[in-house]
């Protein structure tokens, strides 16, 4: 199912982003609709908890930088390249400078919510036409890829 | 509507043909009405759940599908014990050994019967069983990803048809032979002629043993009996826990024209087992180890791969030596159904042939082995005189009983095959309370809960042999159906008539809330443990290992790494193992090649299921995802070179056209 909202919301970003559906909003109406079962339930994502604030420390922690490049290369490098080229998604040199913390963090573990609300990421969509995937990260990985993300743009 | 359908000439002619098929004793008006409010009990609002999962036995497609209730919409069909195109079951090469028997690889069986898994007799949403009728065998489905997790041969058996009904905390799921064949007591079937059937024909029914944690099955034991059918079975409740009964027919022991000759005696058994002595027996070495051969195959979630290893043993017991394990009860006539009630006293015989159908009291049971109150021996096997143990009879219930289900009201639901009805009964009174046609020739019937001790009872659903004029034909080949009644009161009502995929054999209900909460969204990639997984696009690579080319591939929205791939030769195999990337609910990719013999896959978020191909001409060949995975799905697709025997085309993969695109 989900794979024709991805289908639908794709072609529907061409005309307007006012007009789509997400799943979560598919959710939300699922739960308000009456239901005649009780033991009907929603199954809300795991993931999905808006970070509102992170705090960044110089040096990078080492440890952080090490395991965000790990994810990188497992659920990240499929779209991402780590210089400014696009290849699926935006390439990632410069992110750090360009956006902030938040706005990655809750890209890479938010992004349904991120794709509702917010103008940037619906500009990307518009470019890119492929729903930035949810990789099943959790916040505290997140960070890490963070971590590496500064390394990547010269941070030390 | 009703009445402008009614004189369609076609659906009249039709109906001529019903009422005629059933002009002894059917249903005498097939358009009767639902009542009233049946649509909206059974309307659920776009976006909303069903109150129960129902999980339904295919019969002769060999799978398990699962519909919602009270809806009756198809949520998914199981492959089990037949290859299944829609997803690569039995084609790709992790579960291929899924599919492997003593006998090789069999690619369709027959599944009869579903058991879901319970704790002190109630549903604990845990495990799915089902049987495999043809080449004997009993599946394990994991009700978390709804996927069959382990599938065991049963050894000296054939027609495995009373199975797998599990005991009340599933320590055991049952497989008897409906067929008995020769037996030579060395696990071989010996070369004797046919007619030798009482001399040389045995049955057996076999307790598989199920591992509480991980649900993994072994054969705990087989018990030997006389050559005669066993056809159903239930384990006993509360009271009667340690106690297994079967319904047996052919005590004639005819080896031909059974129709006939095995309908001879007015009475045929039930068999009552007591599982927790032979238990007893088996671990105190009182059975005898048989060298036979059997497949055992187990699928891991972790390697995303089947394994098949052959076994070779079996503990086989003896009731003509071990006196107090086997009790036949007889019963009118050539018995199916063999149902027990939720409080473990009563057993209920549903005859075929009988014009009563007979409840049996656990404590007069009891009593009568106590009081050693045998009628005669059969093979050596006690056999309890029937008053003795006969709580009483429901007379005249309807023709051709088969199955009884429960509502833990203290009423019985029993199917009528050959009236095409549901007749509500009382067990205690014995008294008819209530009829219901269906359209037409119910076989199984299932209350959700109704072989538990807590039925949740609400509706009781009719699995239909015959379907005729019940929807629009679609030639020779009808749908199948099944039908929902409504049983919260004292009449039960016609709500739905659904249509089915393969024949709805025997099914379970259970609550969405003890299944739902668990279901599994995603695998997770960190997790993956195949020894050909490409965990990222960085380990994405392509592997000679003489003429076998191993392709680790990814796939991800939306395209594959690699996806231009040169160097293969004819006489090559090509094993494409494709790792879904996505870790994403509801994102799976699909991988097909042109001009393989063999399938396509269907890969889940952070699975990797492995396609063999085997060029068979030289050129450049397109490979694409079947899935429609997102707005740019047309454009995942790559190429794969095939160049010519000896050819020095050097391996080689890309994506992106730079190797770069893949090594940052």
């Amino acid at each position: 199912m989900l794979r024709y909202y991805t289908m639908l919301l794709g072609f529907a970003a061409l005309f307007s982003l006012a007009s789509c559906t997400s799943k979560s909003e598919a959710d939300a109406k699922a739960k308000n609709s009456p239901s005649p079962a009780d033991a009907a339930q929603t199954q809300p994502e795991v993931h999905g908890t808006e970070v509102k604030e992170i705090a960044l420390t110089n040096p990078l922690n080492a440890d952080w930088v090490k395991t965000g490049k790990e994810i990188y290369e497992l659920k990240c490098s499929a779209c991402h390249k780590l210089t400014a080229d696009k290849l699926v998604g935006p390439g990632w040199a410069g992110v750090t400078k360009n956006r902030q913390p938040t706005w990655i963090i809750n890209m890479i573990t938010n992004v349904d919510m991120m794709l509702e609300k917010d103008p940037e990421a619906q500009k990307l969509l518009e470019q890119c036409l492929v729903r930035m995937p949810n990789q099943n990260i959790t916040t505290e990985d997140s960070r890490k890829i963070l971590e590496f993300m500064r390394q990547n743009d010269g941070e030390k | 509507m009703r009445t402008k359908h009614f004189f369609n000439p076609l659906t009249f002619t039709a109906l001529l043909f019903a009422a005629a098929w059933f002009s002894a004793c059917g249903p005498k008006n097939p358009t009767t009405a639902t009542v009233g409010d049946a649509a909206s009990k059974v309307y659920v609002a776009p976006g909303s759940y069903d109150e129960f999962y129902n999980i339904v036995s295919g019969g002769f497609n060999g799978q398990v599908s699962v519909y919602g209730l009270p809806s009756g919409r198809l949520l998914r069909i199981i492959p089990v014990f037949s290859q299944f195109a829609e997803n690569g079951w039995g084609y790709s090469e992790e579960t291929k050994p899924m599919l492997n028997t003593s006998h090789g690889f069999v690619p369709w069986d027959d599944s009869h019967h579903i058991a879901l898994s319970t704790t002190n007799g109630e549903h604990d949403g845990k495990w799915a069983f089902v049987n495999a009728n043809n080449t004997p065998r009993i599946a394990r489905i994991n009700l978390k990803t709804f996927r069959t997790e382990e599938i065991i041969e049963i050894p000296n058996s054939s027609g495995n048809h009373s199975s797998p009904f599990i005991t009340e905390n599933s320590e055991y799921a049952v497989a008897g032979t409906r067929f008995s064949y020769p037996m030579d007591g060395q696990g071989k079937n010996p070369d004797v002629a046919i007619s030798t059937y009482k001399e040389n024909f045995k049955g057996t029914v076999s307790f598989v043993s199920i591992n509480p944690e991980n649900g993994r099955m072994g054969i705990g034991f087989q018990v030997l009996l006389p050559g005669v059918n066993f056809d159903l079975s239930r384990c006993g409740r509360g009271p009667s826990h340690d106690w297994f009964f079967f319904s047996c027919y052919n005590t004639e022991q005819a080896n031909t024209l059974l129709e006939v000759n095995a309908s001879q005696k007015d009475k045929d058994f039930i068999m009552a087992v007591n599982w927790k002595k032979c238990e007893e027996y088996a671990k105190a070495g009182k059975g005898r180890k048989e060298q036979v051969r059997y497949a055992h195959n187990v699928y891991s979630d972790e390697t995303h791969t089947g394994t098949s290893t052959i076994e070779n043993e079996v503990i086989v017991l003896d009731p003509k030596e071990l006196k107090d394990i086997v009790y036949f009860m007889p019963c009118p006539k050539s018995p199916h159904g063999c149902d027990v009630d939720p409080t473990g006293q009563y057993i209920v015989g549903s005859g075929k042939l009988a014009a009563v159908i007979p409840v049996f009291s656990f404590d007069k049971i009891q009593k009568a082995i106590a009081d050693r109150n045998f009628e005669a021996e059969y093979e050596g096997i006690p056999v309890l005189k029937y008053d003795a143990v006969l709580h009483g009879e429901v007379q005249k219930p309807g023709l051709g009983p088969l199955h009884t289900e429960f509502d833990g009201k203290g009423n019985a639901y029993t199917s009528f095959f050959v009236s095409s009805e549901i007749v509500k009964w009382d067990i205690a009174k014995l008294q008819v309370l209530d009829r219901v046609p269906t359209y037409y020739s119910i076989g199984h019937l299932c209350v959700p809960g109704g072989p538990t001790r807590k039925p949740h009872g609400k509706y009781v659903i009719a699995y239909n042999k015959i379907t005729k004029d019940r929807y629009l034909p679609t030639g020779p080949e009808l749908t199948q159906s099944a039908q929902l009644y409504d049983i919260s009161g004292d009449k039960m009502k016609l709500l739905l008539d659904f249509p089915t995929t393969g024949e709805p054999h025997y099914a379970e209900a259970i609550p969405a809330s003890l299944v739902q909460p668990n279901s599994l969204k995603i695998f997770k990639i960190e997790e993956n443990k195949h020894p050909y997984v490409a965990k990222g696009e960085k380990e994405a690579k392509v592997v000679r290992e003489g003429n076998k080319v191993h392709v680790y591939m990814t796939s991800i929205r939306s395209h594959f790494t690699p996806d231009n791939i040169e160097g293969v030769k004819l006489g090559d195999e090509v094993y494409f193992h494709v790792t879904n990337l996505e870790q994403d609910w509801d994102v799976p990719h699909g991988f097909a090649v042109k001009g393989s013999n063999n399938s396509e896959i269907l890969i889940m978020p952070g699975e990797t299921c492995t396609l063999k191909w085997v060029p068979d001409r030289v050129g450049v060949v397109p490979i694409y995802c079947t899935d429609f995975c997102s707005a740019l799905h047309q454009e995942m697709q790559g190429y794969v070179r095939v160049s010519p025997a000896g050819s020095n085309v050097p391996l080689k993969w890309t994506t992106g056209g730079t190797p770069e695109a893949n090594n940052f």
